[in-house]
């Protein structure tokens, strides 16, 4: 299944809701061009809702350094919400988990931005 | 990447059949993937006239699978360590190193040209398995 993603407003966070797989050719570009919309268009605060996300290669691995590189050189912040098991274990093999800012509820991720 | 799509399903298909639990399983097929991918952007450097090509076997007490190109040729010892932390933000180079972490075996052949991954997931004998 290819990625779909929904976007929302909440507490001033725009808040990604992912669903799919995050891959080379199924979703990471689209991820990319997701997050780097947001960001022109003056989001700072992205929280990627990846509940959905079954799914993630070296690709979308990529896509996610990424993300969070741009954000922050633009003053910006992406950080991870509710990742599935599949998902958190390839960003423990790849020592990325520590990287990332994950929660595992959403109000408590949105109240980390403030 | 219709090719990458239909190895990775063949490798999913393999390790159903051999009965393997929801994450080993996800393990095989994301390694193949990995494996495939690598393949098809790295050793054939995306030339249509060049091919991949993958085996699958079941020997009973291992799965085997063989993916193949016919690029220029890979040092695997070459590769930098993407958990260094000099390489820990960038944007590629987990490939290989996903590969050789999911697997219980690895081995690369140099072909003339190209080369070729074997990837070995070892089965549980059926005392141990849940």
């Amino acid at each position: 299944m290819a990625l779909t993603i929904a976007s929302r407003e909440v507490d001033g966070v725009t808040v990604l809701d992912l669903s799919g797989r995050v891959t080379l050719g199924e979703g990471s570009v689209q991820l990319r061009e997701a997050i780097r919309d947001l960001i022109s268009k003056g989001s700072h605060k992205i929280l990627l809702n990846m509940g959905e996300v079954n799914y993630i290669d070296s690709s979308g691995l990529g896509e996610l350094v990424s993300a969070y590189t741009t954000a922050k050189n633009q003053s910006a912040s992406v950080k991870l919400l509710s990742l599935t098991h599949k998902v958190k274990d390839v960003l423990q093999l790849t020592k990325l988990y520590t990287v990332f800012d994950v929660f595992d509820d959403e109000a408590s991720a949105i109240a980390s931005y403030k | 990447m219709e090719s990458v799509s239909e190895v990775e399903a063949a490798a999913d298909k393999l390790a159903s059949e051999a009965g393997l639990d929801e994450d080993t399983r996800f393990h095989v097929t994301m390694a193949v993937r990995e494996a495939a991918v690598n393949a098809v952007l790295h050793g054939n450097d995306y030339d249509p006239a060049k091919k991949i090509s993958a085996t699958f076997e079941n020997n009973g007490t291992s799965l085997i699978i063989t993916i193949a190109d016919e690029g220029i040729g890979l040092d695997p010892d070459s590769l930098p360590d993407p958990l260094a932390p000099e390489n820990l933000m960038r944007g590629t180079g987990r490939g290989i190193f996903l590969i050789r972490s999911l697997m219980d075996e690895v081995h690369f052949r140099q072909l003339h040209p190209g080369t070729e991954l074997t990837l070995i997931k070892h089965l549980a004998p059926a005392s141990e398995k849940s």
